[in-house]
């Protein structure tokens, strides 16, 4: 999937960024760049701060040192106003997070109506679209605890696409789920990416990295180990810890 | 050495009795029929044992009881006003505490926990009295007089208690939501109010459902109190019965009869308490 289409001007570029959770550094020096309607997939060890990283990139946990900037947007700036980044940039949870009391229909409306203060039919008429695009047309009146955790997962990404997001991040959105159900969110997340939403995905699963990342990072103990296209990557890293983890892992 | 193997007089370890009935409701509704039908025994037994040991054989237990009873009642029915009413400012000033007490805010957030501390960790009867005695018994404002009665004061002095418990209640069920929806609902860009108002305390609202009832039986229990402090409630008006016949016999049928009104009030609370908490475990 590789450069199938036309890549555009850099969205999210991070840069030496550090974060310390007390005198633990999560991440020790991070950059990395992700252009419009790109597909980056970071992969590593387990604890290698990628899901730190990834709530970097939306504000909701804040660096220490260096800068992350979203679609030109200073993320680090205390004036930043958090509003528009997270307009911009939706994010997709391992545990789902749906809002438990509200239906299907009602979590994707939720934000749009009280956040974006927009028009309640015209957002109705949204959020019907983006549940019949994740195949839950007919589960709209159905609350999070009836679904399974592959069609919460399906509202949780219909959720954050209702915002109109230019990026959307995805933390390990199937390490909860089992394998029938992984592969229903992953097409998901697959047809986002071929329609050109910039997507950065935080994976354990190799096999869908190779397939859909334009780019894949290999991330251990918060440092950038090595990064490049998925061929590359996969089939000849260059870095011993990429092989000894790649090793393990395939 | 193994264990058990000891003749020294040894301290077992409390081990909770098995719940009565985890999924049928007849063996507490048996129990509670089972408690009530003792009171009622007793009661008869007592009424009985004064019918037969009235000294000078004057009127029968019965006819002073049934003379009396209705306005046993109607104390009772004072207390459960009282209840009522401490309950309601009670639950609105401790709701507000409550929220503080999640606050951001740090002066703010310590203040509540201060106040709820204070007034959970202080005796009913002492908060009573302090009401009573530091509250004045008339305000002026703008020339216009407002008087304030000892029952006003009453339900203030019961309602402090009950705002630091469901002050504590409502952080409890803050406390409770994972903590995915606060960030689902950051990533959302919603603000730490309406996330507040819209997605948590919706949420948290039926887990604070049983353990509020639970409060407000207690304060109902706990209204008797106010007798002390001179007020016309069920258990004055009992005891001032009891003077007025000077039958020394009267008192344990009178009493229980009382007792009766509480226990008839306040189990089927305990009941739906106990149900409603089932259901939530159920649902969770």
């Amino acid at each position: 999937m590789a450069s199938r289409h036309q890549l555009g001007e850099p969205v999210v570029v991070v840069a030496g960024v550090e974060k310390s959770f007390g005198s633990f550094k999560v991440l020790k020096d991070v950059g990395l760049i992700v252009r419009r309607g790109e597909t980056v997939c970071i992969i590593g060890p387990s604890g290698s701060g990628k899901s730190t990283l990834l709530r970097c990139i939306n504000g909701l946990v804040p660096i220490s040192k260096g800068s992350i900037t979203v679609a030109g947007r200073e993320v680090n700036d205390p004036r930043l106003d958090k509003l528009s980044l997270r307009r911009d940039v939706g994010i997709v949870f391992q545990q789902y997070n749906l809002f438990p009391h509200k239906s299907a229909l009602q979590n994707v409306m939720m934000a749009p109506i009280h956040v974006l203060k927009q028009d309640k039919a015209e957002v109705e008429e949204r959020a019907r679209r983006l549940l019949a695009k994740v195949g839950l047309s007919d589960k709209l009146a159905s609350y999070p605890g009836e679904l399974s955790g592959g069609q919460q997962q399906r509202v949780a990404i219909a959720r954050s696409l209702a915002m109109n997001p230019k990026v959307m991040l995805f933390d390990e959105v199937t390490a909860a789920l089992d394998p029938e159900t992984k592969k229903e969110v992953l097409v998901t997340i697959q047809d986002l990416a071929a329609e050109g939403m910039t997507c950065i995905l935080v994976t354990h699963e190799m096999g869908f990295a190779r397939e859909v990342a334009d780019h894949v990072y290999f991330t251990d103990g918060g440092l950038i180990v090595e990064h490049g296209p998925p061929a590359e990557l996969f089939g000849a890293p260059r870095e011993e810890r990429t092989k000894a983890f790649l090793d393990k892992v395939l | 050495m193994s264990a058990g193997a000891t003749d020294l007089p040894v301290l077992l370890p409390y081990r909770a009795p098995a719940p009565i009935a985890p999924s049928g409701l007849a063996a507490p509704v048996l129990l509670g029929g089972g408690t009530f039908a003792a009171f009622a025994i007793l009661f008869g037994a007592s009424l009985a044992l004064a019918q037969v040991t009235a000294r000078p054989a004057g009127e029968g237990a019965t006819t002073v009881l049934l003379r009396w009873a209705p306005l046993i009642f109607q104390g009772f029915l004072f207390n459960i006003l009282i209840s009522f009413l401490s309950m309601a400012l009670g639950t609105l000033i401790g709701v507000l505490v409550g929220i503080a007490q999640v606050s951001l805010v740090a002066p703010l957030r310590k203040t509540a926990w201060g106040l709820t501390q204070f007034f959970r960790n202080a005796p009913w009867l002492v908060l009573l009295f302090y009401a009573m005695f530091l509250l004045p018994f008339e305000f002026r404002v703008f020339g216009l007089t407002i008087a304030f009665p000892a029952w006003v004061k009453a339900i203030i002095g019961l309602a402090l208690p009950v705002a630091a418990n469901v002050s504590e209640i409502v952080r409890g069920g803050v406390r409770s939501i994972p903590s995915g929806q606060w960030e689902s609902a950051e990533a959302l860009a919603f603000t730490r109010r309406q996330t507040m108002w819209m997605i948590i305390l919706p949420q948290a609202f039926k887990r604070m459902i049983p353990p509020w009832m639970n409060l407000y039986a207690i304060l109902t229990m706990a209204t008797t109190l106010i007798s002390v402090v001179g007020i016309q409630d069920g258990l004055t008006i009992t005891r001032a019965a009891l003077v007025a016949e000077s039958r020394p016999e009267l008192m344990i049928p009178m009493y229980t009869l009382l007792l009766l009104m509480f226990f008839a009030y306040c189990y089927p609370i305990a009941r739906a308490t106990m149900a409603l908490e089932r259901r939530f475990n159920v649902k969770a």
